[in-house]
């Protein structure tokens, strides 16, 4: 089996429009939650988000691709701009028909539903615009990666609700741990901040008015938030052979069914993803110094993702870290694990594990170190990110420091 | 402006040309049109008269409205438009 490393990370989301302005963000402890800014949201009862702010499709994309190009797709394209820049490959002859595309996406292209659903209900329109279902479907984002990038190789799109990127890079993974491709770009994106994206979510009444405040006793439910990140998983020897620069190794995932209910998470189906992800890595449970929780700050996630920690780590897990960055940028939903990948890769690369901001209460259940406020600077071999997805399919990630 | 001249500025929009390089004469093919182009140029016409325009992209050539050239486009709106107003 090859090993597997990241050669390249870009991202888009409410703490930054690329990788750098992100790290920044989450070392500083940064929150990108606010007001939400779309057509009537003042007829949503939940009005917080990390919105993405200043990003204007003008000026990167042209009026064709514009009219093409849905929000969670621009964002997709940014991202991989940056990703596939940085490791500095070009695709083409062998390379471009080996390589391809795995993302990740709850939702797909939301608002472009949203806008045409209330042209024709709302509006009373009989005509939509041609590209509407080219613009909404799910893998329309993978699909403009593979043309932009000339990724002739196995590509599609993945929908695991919120650990959508996590199976999507967990499956890329293993198309290049395999050896049937050099390099894959991977990754995920969402955006629901729409009227109707957020509505639907209202109903469900896990949301918080006011704060996202994972692990913390006060805590009262999840934000959500939109953006994109994008990696670029090569083949060990292959980015060697070319000197790149190396961001992190791959080593391994976990993934498992709760096989139980459609919205309530699971202590073991969650236990087993994680301890399936080390196994698969190779790893003793005690060299894992950081995992980027799933922390979503629901009463029901965050303390059984804890239980499930305890359980897996036994006393080891009063000596590792574990943070939510969903406190800043929120809940990425489809997208989620591939922006929080980041936290992990800045924690084995920079030694500089991002915080779990708004923690104001103790609570017993999740009493772990959760980096409560503020970044800590610590040396970490291995680092695990947890999804835990609507629909109880889990996925783990293990990455380790090269 | 004329059926004629708003049917030319959206043909020329999508083919990001000037008015007046789009000829009658012309087709779509000649502009640089592709099977997409035209289908959303097709939407334009329609948002823009207001009218339905009998045109399967399965069947560009059976369609009941030919589109094999700027000219035959325009006569075949200036005949829908003259057929809405009657109605």
């Amino acid at each position: 089996m090859k090993r597997v490393v990241i050669t390249g990370a870009g991202t888009i989301n409410a703490l930054g429009h690329d990788v750098p302005e992100t790290l920044a963000a989450m070392r500083e402890g940064r929150c990108g939650i606010g007001q939400l800014e779309f057509r009537d949201v003042e007829r949503l009862s939940i009005q917080i988000g990390g919105q993405i702010k200043g990003f204007e499709a003008e000026g990167h994309f042209n009026r064709q691709q514009m009219t093409l190009y849905d929000r969670f797709t621009q964002f997709t394209l940014m991202a991989a701009r940056e990703a596939i820049g940085q490791s500095g490959l070009e695709f083409s002859g062998d390379l471009a028909n080996r390589a391809g595309v795995v993302l990740g996406t709850a939702g797909g292209g939301v608002s472009t539903w949203d806008d045409n659903y209330r042209a024709v209900y709302e509006e009373g329109k009989n005509r939509v615009h041609p590209f509407v279902v080219p613009k909404l479907m799910m893998n329309a984002a993978a699909s403009h990666v593979s043309m932009e990038y000339n990724l002739r190789g196995p590509s599609f799109t993945v929908s695991t609700a919120c650990a959508s990127s996590n199976h999507a890079m967990a499956h890329a993974f293993q198309m290049v741990r395999s050896g049937m491709s050099p390099v894959m770009v991977t990754g995920g994106s969402e955006s629901m901040l729409c009227f109707g994206g957020i509505k639907a979510w209202e109903g469900l009444r896990v949301m918080s008015k006011d704060a996202c405040r994972p692990f913390s006793a006060n805590r009262n439910g999840m934000v959500q938030g939109e953006g994109a990140g994008i990696f670029v998983f090569e083949e060990f020897e292959h980015a060697r052979a070319r000197g790149a620069d190396i961001l992190a190794e791959v080593a391994g995932f976990g993934m498992s069914s709760d096989a139980a209910d459609i919205v309530m998470p699971s202590k073991q189906g969650a236990a087993r993803a994680i301890s399936g992800a080390m196994r698969d890595a190779g790893i003793a449970a005690d060299k894992v110094g950081y995992i980027n929780a799933h922390g979503t700050g629901t009463a029901a996630n965050d303390k059984t993702e804890c239980a499930a920690v305890a359980d897996v780590f036994g006393p080891h897990a009063d000596r590792l870290m574990i943070s939510s960055t969903k406190s800043m940028h929120g809940h990425l939903i489809g997208a989620t694990g591939a922006v929080e990948l980041l936290a992990c890769v800045m924690a084995l690369r920079d030694g500089i594990i991002a915080p779990t901001i708004g923690y104001e209460e103790f609570d017993p259940e999740c009493a772990l170190d959760v980096v409560p406020n503020e970044a800590r600077e610590a040396q970490v071999e291995v680092a695990l990110s947890n999804a835990f997805a609507f629909g109880g399919l889990n996925a783990v990630l293990a990455l380790r420091r090269v | 402006m004329t059926i004629q001249d708003r049917v030319i500025a959206i043909i020329a929009e999508q083919a990001v040309l000037d008015p007046a390089d789009v000829t009658p004469e012309s087709s779509l093919a000649d502009l640089g049109i592709d099977s997409l182009g035209l289908v959303e140029s097709i939407f334009a016409i329609e948002e823009a008269f207001d009218i339905s325009i009998p045109f399967n992209a399965n069947e560009p050539d059976k369609s009941d409205f030919d589109i094999s050239s700027v000219a035959s486009i325009i006569a075949g709106i200036e005949k829908l438009v003259a057929e809405q107003a009657g109605s």
